[in-house]
């Protein structure tokens, strides 16, 4: 990580520094261009030496605004996010996002300050103990008790945050380590030239005999699935990707977490699985006969009931984390390694078997799959007059309108499965969304982190009514640090995914689910916080203002859409439930129940005749 | 009955860094993966920079391999080794104190001899006794003497090292034999 600056920073004539200027001078070492985070008392030392470093900070309204942002970042430009919070209350707001990282495995540093060494452990004021809290939710965490530990240690956290599988690594750092006034703050700096982790040794290179016992099975398989996860973008590897898939002619589904890591106007590209996902994704995943796992997790939302998923298929799993190998579903064949290698090492073996001339012929299996695809599209129904906006139908305007590299991010909800369901993702590294923990809010600071990383790119948040209150305030942030994002509020006035369970599940019966179209008033509230706002509410006005919205680009905007309250996200697989029973859209219900009829004639006449 | 020398038990033996915290880990990822620690002994090694964790898991809460695979990503851990009883030397220390009447006291006597053990102090009513050696020794020890009446007893937990010259076949042939 350590760039030209390393060269400067280590021949600076000034080699005695505090601990408060050698952490700064560490994050430097590391290349860190931004900073996401809040001051207060324990992390203060630290803000005074900020003054004069070569690096930004962005001031958040809120420190889970900070996390969020670093996720953002990181999501959009493979580098490590970093936040820095004080200790007590910002520490615990850093939480979620901490969560939130771990489970996406989003390379992240956050920095918080802690109350000063001898005051640990004696509830002193806004003390808590932040690497305890903290310990589930991160790859790692360090509490560093002597300044001249820092260096070491930032350095050690942004190697482990950044290699293996990425994720989140906290380092708490007391107050007197870091105080220009504690004569025993200050040392002589030094950076270090290894790392002293004898216990972290990430699996990165696949074994040979690996590659071939997967090269054997792919070769083997009739019906076989590439079932893409957030390992691949992780480890760069869209490009390996559409190679294998393309040498190979194999069908590829991509995950929530895996959206745009395979182009999805590709003719092999399937869409989404899961339980909100493509009923072609969904069905060719039942029926394959192999699933190629690639940097892919088997989340209970991809799988449904464990039990009856993919009941027929071979597994090969490539992933760097060996302990997800065999969690849900033993792998026939297991490649532990880093995505991109792996691919690129099966494509040289697969070239070597004399592919794709000597590709297998998979025509019954491709025909099969082009046949759901086009009997069973992603579908809507468009508003009638005088109704409210279809969520789906702006989605689609928006995608139509904005640039096709726009970076997409969204909350969590119903607007979050509309948008990964109707963006057409072409490029790698525009979706990012909070998979894994489902954090509500995620959408406006991700998308300011988003942003902050690459200028030059149209970054929209697709958000709800329902997230867009949970975070609403880092539009501040964005305005103040001119972090110019949009915002498309899809305002349907309900927890719309919340009162979609209700609806199937709970007869009807709505609790606590309805917050209302006209309070907050959103177009108000978005212009008291510096951003330009507009209210469409008809569906003749949809592109005129998003074509406005596109040219803005010197403050935040915020569009409010008003939607239909009452559309549900189809197809659905209900909770638990087996990937086989999934629900589509009711204008397509007739069509399944007549084919599902017809299959089951056609297994019952075959099991007389054997 | 979850007794330490069961043999359905598994036993890791985890050479981790002697940092602070580290036990927390371990305990914590237990915790919330829902793994079930049946004995955990702890202590420095021959090496001031590590520690080497005596776990003893209960292979029916959750796959061996899924213990071993998650412990392994915790960053402060070097090494695992999953020790099976046959090739392993493992030990346990006990201490107990058994209801001693005057009538029965030679006869708790008798047992510690017959185990090797060590009284450790006598009562008018009562009897400290201690005994280590292998975990199925402590058990069948701990069996007797329940039927005089256990006042408190406590085990250490196991501790285990792996068998030297596990690789020579003419050894194990003869330990079997």
């Amino acid at each position: 990580m350590s760039g030209p600056a390393a060269n400067d920073a280590t021949t600076a004539s000034s080699n005695r520094v505090n601990g408060g200027e050698a952490l700064i001078r560490s994050l430097e070492m590391e290349g860190v261009e931004i900073v996401f985070g809040y001051p207060g008392g324990a992390i203060l030392p630290v803000y005074d030496p900020i003054i004069d470093a070569g690096l930004r900070h962005v001031l958040v309204r809120h420190e889970q605004g900070a996390g969020h942002m670093a996720e953002g970042y990181a999501h959009a430009t493979g580098k490590p996010g970093v936040c820095m919070v004080t200790s007590g209350p910002a520490a615990t707001n850093v939480v979620t996002p901490l969560a939130d990282a771990m489970l996406d495995s989003v390379p992240m540093v956050c920095i918080t300050g802690q109350v000063a060494l001898p005051a640990i452990g004696t509830d002193a004021f806004q003390e808590c103990d932040t690497t305890g809290i903290t310990r589930s939710v991160t790859k790692h965490n360090f509490l560093v008790t002597r300044a001249e530990d820092i260096p070491r240690t930032i350095r050690e956290a942004f190697h482990i945050a950044t290699t293996g599988r990425p994720g989140p690594v906290l380092v708490d750092i007391p107050k007197n380590i870091v105080d220009a006034n504690n004569p025993d703050a200050y040392f002589e700096w030094e950076w270090p030239d290894d790392l002293d982790l004898p216990g972290y040794n990430p699996n990165v290179t696949p074994g040979d005999a690996d590659i071939e016992a997967a090269a054997d099975l792919l070769m083997q398989a009739e019906r076989p699935v590439l079932y893409v996860g957030g390992g691949v973008l992780k480890a760069r590897g869209a490009q390996a990707l559409l190679e294998l898939a393309e040498m190979t002619d194999i069908p590829v589904v991509t995950t929530l977490m895996a959206r745009g890591a395979f182009p999805d106007t590709h003719e092999l590209c399937l869409g989404m699985p899961g339980m909100h996902g493509n009923y072609t994704a969904v069905t060719a995943i039942q029926r394959s006969d192999l699933l190629i796992a690639m940097g892919s997790r088997f989340d209970d939302r991809v799988t449904g009931k464990v039990g009856a998923f993919a009941p027929d298929a071979k597994v090969i799993h490539v992933d760097i984390d060996p302990a997800e190998h065999g969690k849900v579903r033993k792998p026939d064949v297991s490649v532990v390694g880093d995505c991109r290698i792996a691919m690129e090492l099966l494509n040289e073996v697969l070239r070597q078997r004399g592919l794709p001339e000597s590709n297998p012929d998979r025509s019954p299996w491709k025909q099969q799959v082009s046949g759901w695809l086009e009997k069973y599209p992603l579908t809507y129904q468009q508003s009638k007059d005088g109704e409210l906006l279809k969520p789906q139908y702006v989605i689609e305007r928006l995608r139509d309108l904005s640039p096709s590299d726009t970076i997409v991010c969204s909350g969590v909800g119903q607007h979050q499965m509309f948008a990964s369901q109707y963006w057409e993702f072409n490029h790698p590294y525009t979706w990012i969304n909070s998979g894994g923990l489902g954090t509500m809010g995620f959408s406006i600071p991700a998308a300011i982190g988003a942003k902050a990383g690459m200028p030059d790119r149209t970054v929209w948040a697709i958000d709800g009514d329902g997230c867009f209150q949970m975070t609403a305030q880092e539009l501040v942030t964005a305005a103040v640090e001119k972090i110019p994002v949009k915002i498309a509020l899809l305002n349907n006035s309900f927890l719309g995914m919340v009162r979609q369970w209700q609806s199937l599940f709970y007869e009807e019966r709505l609790s606590e689910v309805h917050l209302g179209y006209d309070l907050p008033n959103y177009v108000m509230l978005a212009e008291a916080m510096g951003c330009v706002a507009f209210r469409v509410e008809d569906v003749d006005e949809v592109d005129d203002v998003i074509a406005k919205a596109n040219e803005i680009n010197d403050r935040p905007v915020v569009v409010e859409f008003r939607c239909h309250a009452d559309e549900n996200v189809y197809p659905m697989v209900p909770a638990g439930g087996s990937n086989d029973d999934v629900i589509v859209d009711p204008s397509q219900s007739a069509l399944l129940d007549a084919d599902r009829a017809a299959a089951a004639a056609a297994a019952a006449t075959e099991g007389t005749n054997a | 009955m979850n007794r330490p020398g069961d043999l359905a038990h598994h036993t890791l033996s985890v050479l981790v860094e002697n940092k602070a915290g580290v036990l927390a880990r371990v305990a914590d990822l237990f915790a919330r993966r829902g793994y079930n620690i049946v004995s955990l002994a702890v202590a420095p090694t021959d090496d001031v920079a590590f520690s080497r964790i005596t776990i003893v898991v209960d292979v029916e809460s959750a796959p061996l391999e899924q213990i071993v695979k998650q412990l392994f990503k915790l960053i402060n851990i070097v090494e695992i080794q999953e020790l099976s009883a046959f090739d392993a030397v493992e030990r346990e220390l006990m201490i107990a104190t058994i209801e001693a009447s005057t009538e029965t006291r030679t006869q708790i006597v008798e047992l510690v001899n017959i185990f090797e053990g060590k009284i450790l102090a006598v009562g008018t009513a009562a009897i400290t006794v201690s005994l280590d050696g292998a975990p199925s020794k402590i058990d069948d020890f701990e069996t007797l003497l329940h039927d005089y009446g256990i006042r408190d007893l406590q085990r250490t937990g196991r501790i285990a090292l792996p068998k030297m010259d596990r690789s020579v076949p003419v050894l194990r042939a003869v330990n079997e034999a």
